[in-house]
């Protein structure tokens, strides 16, 4: 990979992080569409969840990963510290591959 | 969330990525990446999932233009990110062109789960810190140590991210609309995976809320009176 390449990746993932915090500041949000621009992260963050536990590479895999999800969902549900969740996924999965 | 659990959340969270940046350092120098372009990438780039698909892409034999695409596709998501920061994020334009480089999914996600804007834009920074600083550690000893440090998936430290992001989520599933649209959400997703390329199942999700639309905008009405 030459670096030309890689300065023009870097260069494009920061213009989209900066996209909102330099370019449009606070005035989208305080509009009227700023409740609609609050809810987007939340399917996003949702599908993150379930694509990293299902996720095989271009196709959906059930394996350790989804015990370690329901083991966090319990201890979530039950108001865990975060550690607790946290560990307690890595936990159960890398139990279930010994 | 008080600062001292911002702060211990925060180092969890960096420690667990740092732990991922060594697998990342490893695949990138076997992939044919220099120490140094694996290095840069990780600070420059600085969005785990683009890295993973970039190296993917050259390790299998793929062109660096190849790996755009994909790569690109994934790093999409920050921009809805940064768009939804905007009441987070503080100062003038310079800090906040400083910060931008720190919008990544678990800054937003932490900064999101918290109750007044000061406690999310700490949230947001001690987070992006963290993890920025362990993800470039973890890098660069990945790069230096190569092959030979096992296998984090043997540790189950692929199925903390989920872990992670549930824990964050859970709070905001509160607000007016918002299980709808992560249900929906997810469910594009999942479908989605197996039909198209990496980055878009989660780009689809944005989708979710269209059903979730209707309570969206009837509360909002209701908060603005």
């Amino acid at each position: 990979m030459s670096w030309g390449v890689l300065l023009a990746l870097a260069a494009a993932a920061y213009a989209l992080k900066a996209l909102g915090p330099v370019f449009a500041g606070r005035r989208i949000v305080d509009g009227g569409s700023g409740a609609i621009l609050d809810v987007l992260p939340i399917p996003l963050l949702a599908a993150l969840i379930l694509v990293q536990t299902l996720d095989g590479g271009e196709r959906l895999v059930l394996d350790a990963r989804v015990p370690a999800l329901g083991v966090a969902a319990v201890l979530v549900w039950r108001r865990a510290p975060f550690l607790v969740v946290v560990v307690a996924a890595a936990a159960t999965a890398a139990l279930l591959r010994l | 969330m008080g600062p001292r659990t911002i702060t211990r959340d925060a180092l969890a969270i960096g420690v667990a990525t740092g732990v991922y940046a060594v697998s990342y350092g490893v695949l990138a120098v076997s992939a044919g990446l220099s120490v140094a372009q694996t290095c840069a990438m990780s600070a420059l780039v600085f969005t785990g999932a683009s890295q993973f698909a970039v190296v993917g892409v050259l390790g299998a034999g793929g062109g660096a233009l190849a790996a755009l695409g994909p790569a690109l596709l994934l790093a999409t998501r920050n921009a809805v990110y940064g768009l939804s920061l905007g009441p987070v994020l503080r100062g003038g334009r310079a800090r906040r062109a400083l910060e931008a480089q720190l919008v990544i999914d678990e800054s937003t996600a932490m900064a999101r789960g918290q109750e007044d804007p000061r406690s999310a834009h700490r949230a947001f920074l001690v987070t992006g810190l963290s993890v920025f600083a362990f993800w470039n550690l973890g890098t660069l000893i990945g790069a230096l140590a190569g092959g030979g440090l096992g296998d984090p998936r043997a540790f189950g430290l692929d199925a903390m991210f989920p872990a992670v992001f549930l824990a964050l989520l859970a709070p905001q599933l509160r607000r007016p609309g918002a299980r709808t649209a992560a249900l929906a959400g997810a469910l594009i997703a999942v479908v989605l995976v197996p039909l198209t390329p990496a980055g878009l199942p989660i780009m689809a999700a944005l989708l979710g809320v269209v059903p979730a639309l209707a309570v969206v905008r009837r509360h909002a009405r209701e908060a603005a009176r």
